[in-house]
């Protein structure tokens, strides 16, 4: 593996960052909103965890980049088109039912997905997974216990896991998805094929959904284009406009 | 109020080896999610190594009307306290 491809290599790390840096950036929105003082807390831990993350994955992006950059100048100078998020994790919040929907999905994906990283021919790579799955362990524990809570709960809760779960369905299939990049990443020993990560995410989220009285889906449709930058939701553009504007209106700002 | 998750008092213990100090209270609606609550409130500078919870309803207080009976005796009785011995100065800070 002498010869790994630098720019398949740095694709991968910015779907790595750009997936937390995006799903922080969401979470971070409660801030203050959080229907109790205690969500708010938790959720404002998870965005911090996730945003820490961030600067590991974009850092060693940058780095391996080799323009000079940085975590911030990629997490705030680049714009909508060159992110490689899924589109999962830029969706509006919605309510605070779909935002754990949201968070557990991704939570469930991101656990599996680092315990696999762990066992990466690359150093960087095995660290920062080694580093966050502790943290996601915690999140994926504490998302799957509230959709159980709020799936299993009042019938006004229960309605409004189920209509979460069915509108945000559409959008995990795209976790799963391979392309040269992947293969790339595959060959070198660096990461996972995605597709094989489906089997055991289903049965979590199937053991979740179950013992939350929700109903998967039937339908295997996924939106896709966010991971390959061909086209993300109208909403990324609206999230960097707030994420990013202090430093596209003072360049540089430090504190 | 029917719908409010009940309250719990939290108990963490230090990173020295310390006995559970009482920190604060929180609203959760059960025990497992007490304690997540919890961490996320009361951990997050590393405060601790241990944390326990318990229903506030379950703690039984003293009242502060029956303060006089119960504390203002030991006011009078200086001859509790050990203060009355002579230490050599070998002996040092005890």
């Amino acid at each position: 593996m002498a010869e790994v491809d630098q720019k398949a290599l740095l694709q991968f790390l910015l779907r790595m960052g750009d997936n937390t840096l995006v799903l922080g950036h969401r979470v971070s929105e409660w801030c203050g909103h959080a229907p109790v003082l205690e969500e708010d807390i938790a959720l404002a831990n998870t965005a911090l965890d996730l945003i820490g993350q961030t600067q590991l994955w974009l850092g060693y992006a940058a780095e391996v980049q080799g323009e000079g950059k940085d975590a911030d100048a990629l997490a705030f100078l680049r714009d909508a088109w060159d992110f490689r998020n899924v589109l999962l994790v830029e969706l509006p919040n919605g309510d605070f039912g779909r935002t754990m929907m949201r968070q557990f999905l991704f939570d469930a994906w991101q656990s599996i997905m680092l315990g696999l990283l762990q066992k990466s021919n690359d150093k960087t790579v095995r660290e920062i997974a080694a580093k966050a799955s502790k943290e996601v362990a915690y999140h994926v524990e504490r998302s799957s216990e509230t959709v159980v809570g709020l799936g299993d709960g009042t019938e006004e809760s229960h309605r409004r896991m189920q209509e979460a779960l069915d509108y945000l369905y559409p959008y995990v299939g795209e976790m799963f998805l391979s392309d040269d990049i992947d293969t790339a990443m595959i060959d070198a020993g660096i990461a996972p094929d995605p597709a094989a990560l489906r089997s055991e995410f289903d049965s979590l989220v199937g053991r979740v959904m179950a013992e939350a009285t929700l109903t998967l889906p039937d339908g295997r449709f996924a939106h896709k284009g966010g991971r390959s930058g061909y086209m993300h939701t109208e909403h990324l553009g609206h999230l960097l406009t707030s994420m990013q504007w202090l430093q596209r209106a003072y360049p540089g700002a430090a504190w | 109020m029917k719908n409010e998750w009940p309250l719990w008092e939290v108990f963490i213990r230090g990173q020295h080896g310390m006995s559970h100090r009482h920190v604060g209270s929180l609203h959760a609606p059960d025990a497992n999610m007490a304690i997540k609550n919890a961490r996320d409130v009361y951990t997050r500078r590393n405060e601790g190594v241990s944390i326990w919870v318990v229903e506030a309803k379950h703690i039984s207080a003293t009242s502060p009307s029956e303060k006089g009976p119960l504390f203002e005796p030991s006011e009078s009785k200086v001859y509790r306290h050990p203060t009355f011995f002579d230490i050599p100065d070998e002996v040092g800070h005890m």
